[in-house]
């Protein structure tokens, strides 16, 4: 470091001490303070570890930086037309102040952001819009509706050259040049940091009832939701929480025994015509008991907040996506070497997995998602020490690997932006 | 039309024959063409005003032909144009003089169908409706659907991210995608996501390649979703005195929380070709005609159809009519998707063109429209995905007439910046290709550019994948890779801190 930049980092830091602060927080409120602070940083070599409001530091590899820079203060909604299904806000915004904005006009995110908070034993409400992309969050309404990834139409970045870059618009259909905004889903902060973004809102269902099948095993209900998925009824949830499990979510409602429930949602008519069909075509498999308006969404905010293990602790839960007819077949062949408990989302394509021993176990998740025809599994809670010792994010064939680290490096030569968080 | 391309490299234009030889030696048997004669099938693509014979056409059949073709035109410095159908109409797959072209077409098998995970693998050559096809007797179908999707190819359809006319309510072909085999310019073989959500769960590199128009690789294998058909599906016709009415009606519909299946919207001169055309029954004394199909269970759509013919009425609808089979139903749509070779007869060539904006802006942009038909001198028909605002204009010119063609393409491009000005995109579904290639700065600044194109060098840093599409100016990597912030020269700001 030249003394030059030493003394601009001294009088960036003031009033707090120099240099013995080991953790500086910067959070700057407008694009061209972000955009600097990110320059100063490049100038300096200084890495950054970056976030919304930190809710979300628990994800990925624990990132080692004497400097952090926050989207915290970059706040507000900067353009909301309901009409028009478009929202553009500030990447620092609380997604929760979003979704109370739009919830008042009858609309929602459709693709129902998990809040890590219960997983991570802090409080709900705390992520913002640009953790939620960046981590290209989704729920349980994935299977019919898509992630983050697939709502987000336009962003604002400073990438790792601290130049401000945006891509996409404010409209649905597009596509004009790569899409950037895509690009930054998933990328957990280490290409870009995001200032802006723009997503598409949707209409709210108008109403929901959730169809509870007792009593089968992880198997039957692997087929069972296969069943209802490639139905005509437009489902939009399936998952199953075996024996014991059920009892985690809906305040104990549902007792021990093992439930599948499926989602629908939409106008009155519709829904109770889709529930009498699919409550024909499965009344053979199971006893069927059901869930409506409110006990209904809050079984599926459970199931999406991944409260059954929400235990307060830090053993180790995988987040595994995989084929869904494979989902059972993985967990089956798990049990056979390790201590687990599990769950699942997605048809089964998705599987909470919770190490009861406290050992992370990535070796024998990983060959056993390769041997069902691939998918990938990511460490999302684990001790600190943990997750620096082993693969959080699913290790990639090296041409792949290759690549990414050449996308990594086009937008931040310098590796200024987040580094290690990815692995 | 002329557009300038990247200046042929003489060396491999003095190459030729050997570059033919050694590619023959990859693929064998008729898998290479080289005569002028044979190789003007492949000279234009959807954009008919521009063509270009191709140096040679190589038309593998194995994902370790297409690798290794990649490799050695990598190795020896020769351009690639990848091709599927040749149903661009933005010029994605424009040969190059100096530039190997290709072809996917061989590559047309349905590899595996697997309901119970509602995905099928395809090949990209196998075509948009293909696999439909493949599963509708089992009552699946697979969603977008551009209106070429009886020729497209599903490997063209992930490079341009195609849409269609059901992608307000099922999407995009980026999220019906789940994953893709893609060889790279080096000729390694790359896999992302597959039966599974969320691809690899970190970069979204399949977001990435999705509509990247053939620039990053070469799509050899796609997994997509298949969804089971809506139980029912109707339409209902409902005609405007004026175009903002029509508009007020589809705010109004959208605003009620009903996401129709489709949701289009003809103006006068296009509801007459359509009409004098197809005779689909459309009124002709409207001004604006909204088709809007809801689809779904039967007890949904003949709820929601009530609810939008009472918002068409209480928006001024002249006309409404509602679709009492299955065969009026198709007679609707016939109309509309008729409309380009409606037009077609009305006049002796037509340029469409592909903009999308902001829902509200529609009575503006076709007031300008007006104004810029009557600047130029040309006719303009539109039609309109009303539901998620992509325009598509036609506009009317006889490429015979001396300067007719010159002023239909500033007439395009003065409809796209006019589209830009409003807050919406230069195209939303045919792609930047070579057609909107030196648009791209009315929308993006330099360092937007420069970022797309840093994604470009990370996949092919010799910009040897399809040159001369999409970006207006090329910047070679090492300069692009330059970092401008200097060592102890930034201006430090007053750090905002807690």
């Amino acid at each position: 470091m030249t003394e030059r930049s030493a003394s601009r980092l001294a009088e960036a830091q003031s009033p707090a001490p120099p240099s013995t602060d080991a953790s500086r927080l910067y959070a700057p409120d407008s694009l061209e303070a972000l955009r600097e602070i990110v320059a100063a940083a490049v100038s300096l070599e200084e890495p950054l570890a970056i976030e919304g409001s930190g809710s979300k530091s628990g994800l990925g590899r624990p990132v080692n930086t004497a400097a952090t820079l926050s989207t915290a203060k970059l706040t507000g909604v900067t353009l909301y037309e309901p009409d028009e299904l478009v929202l553009s806000a500030r990447a620092g915004t609380p997604i929760a102040e979003i979704e109370a904005l739009i919830d008042e006009n009858g609309q929602r995110l459709e693709f129902e952001p998990i809040d890590y908070g219960p997983l991570h034993a802090r409080e709900r409400g705390l992520g913002t819009l640009g953790g939620v992309l960046a981590c290209n969050l989704s729920g349980p309404r994935r299977v019919k509706q898509g992630a983050a990834r697939d709502h987000v139409l336009g962003i604002t970045a400073v990438s790792g050259r601290a130049e401000v870059f945006k891509s996409g618009g404010r409209v649905v259909k597009n596509v004009t040049g790569y899409d950037l905004s895509k690009g930054m889903a998933g990328s957990y902060g280490t290409l870009a940091v995001l200032s802006d973004v723009t997503i598409k809102v949707l209409p709210k269902s108008e109403t929901e009832t959730t169809l509870l099948l007792r009593g089968l095993t992880d198997e039957e209900a692997a087929g069972a939701m296969a069943a209802a998925m490639g139905s005509p009824a437009e489902v939009s949830g399936a998952a199953h929480l075996p024996m014991l499990v059920a009892r985690r979510v809906a305040e104990g409602h549902l007792g021990d025994e093992p439930a599948t429930a499926i989602r629908l949602e939409g106008f009155g008519p519709s829904v109770a015509a889709r529930d009498a069909y699919l409550s024909a075509a499965l009344q053979n498999v199971a006893r069927l008991e059901r869930l409506e308006g409110e006990a209904s969404q809050a079984f599926w905010r459970d199931v999406k907040d991944v409260v059954p293990f929400a235990d307060g602790t830090d053993k180790p839960v995988w987040r595994v996506s995989l084929a869904p007819t494979a989902g059972h077949q993985l967990v089956m062949g798990l049990r056979r070497h390790a201590a687990i408990d599990a769950f699942y989302d997605w048809q089964g394509g998705l599987v909470w997995l919770r190490m009861e021993s406290g050992d992370a176990e990535a070796d024998l998740i990983r060959a056993g998602i390769a041997q069902l025809g691939g998918g990938h599994a990511t460490l999302v809670r684990a001790s600190e020490s943990l997750r620096a010792a082993t693969d959080v994010f699913q290790p990639q064939p090296a041409p792949l690997a290759a690549l990414a680290k050449r996308l990594k490096s086009e937008f931040d030569p310098a590796g200024i932006l987040n580094p290690g968080r990815m692995g | 039309m002329s557009v300038a391309m990247p200046k042929p490299s003489e060396a491999v234009l003095d190459r030729r024959d050997e570059i033919v030889s050694a590619l023959q030696a990859i693929v064998p048997g008729e898998g290479v063409v080289d005569a002028t004669d044979e190789m003007r099938a492949f000279e234009t693509d959807g954009l008919t005003a521009y063509r270009q014979l191709p140096l040679v056409v190589v038309l593998p059949d194995t994902v370790d032909q297409v690798s290794r073709v990649l490799a050695y035109c990598h190795r020896n410095d020769i351009p690639v144009v990848p091709r599927g159908a040749g149903t661009s109409l933005s010029g994605g797959a424009l040969p190059l003089q100096d530039g190997v072209l290709l072809v996917l077409s061989k590559f047309n098998r349905v590899l595996e169908i697997d309901y119970d995970n509602r995905s099928a693998v395809v090949q990209p050559g196998v075509t948009n409706l293909g696999i439909t096809k493949a599963v509708e007797h089992r009552g699946f179908y697979y969603a977008p659907d551009p209106s070429s999707q009886i020729a497209c190819s599903i490997g063209g359809n992930v490079a341009e991210n195609s849409g269609g006319v059901h992608c307000l309510k099922y999407g995009l072909t980026a999220n019906n995608v789940l994953g893709i085999e893609f060889v790279t310019i080096e000729g390694e073989v790359m896999r992302l996501g597959g039966k599974h959500l969320d691809a690899e769960g970190g970069y979204d590199l399949l977001g990435l390649m999705t509509g990247s128009e053939g620039l990053l690789g070469v799509v050899t294998e796609v997994t997509v979703r298949i969804l089971q058909k809506p139980e029912t599906a109707r339409a209902v016709l409902i005609g405007f005195p004026t175009s903002e009415q029509a508009g007020e009606c589809v705010a109004e519909i959208i605003a009620k929380g009903i996401i129709p299946g489709g949701m289009e919207m003809m103006d006068r001169p296009a509801i007459h070709a359509a009409e004098d055309f197809v005779q689909a029954g459309y009124p002709r004394d409207v001004e604006a005609l909204l088709i809007v199909e809801l689809d779904g269970p039967q007890a949904e759509v003949d709820h929601l159809l009530a609810e939008v013919e009472a918002i068409g009425n209480t928006n001024g609808a002249v006309t409404c009519r509602v679709s009492q089979s299955e065969d009026e139903r198709a007679a609707f749509w016939a109309g509309r998707k008729a409309a380009f070779p409606a037009v077609g007869r009305i006049s002796p060539d037509y340029y469409c063109m592909d903009g999308t904006i902001p829902r509200k802006e529609l009575p503006k942009v076709l007031a300008g429209m007006k104004a810029l038909s009557e600047k130029y001198d040309l006719r303009v028909a539109n039609v309109f995905h009303a539901g998620d605002g992509n325009l598509h204009p036609l506009i009317l010119y006889d490429a015979n007439k001396e300067g007719e063609l010159h002023r239909a393409e500033e007439f395009g491009n003065d409809i796209l910046r006019l589209c830009v000005a409003v807050g919406g995109v230069l195209t939303g579904e045919h792609g930047v290709g070579v057609e909107k290639r030196d648009l791209m700065p009315e929308m993006f600044g330099e360092d937007d550019l420069k970022h797309q194109q840093r994604v470009k060098c990370a996949f092919d840093a010799k910009h040897l994948l399809n040159p001369g599409k999409v970006f207006p100016t090329l910047h070679r990597c090492a300069e692009l890779g330059r970092m401008h912030v200097h060592k102890g020269q930034v201006a430090f700001p007053d750090l905002p801190r807690f």
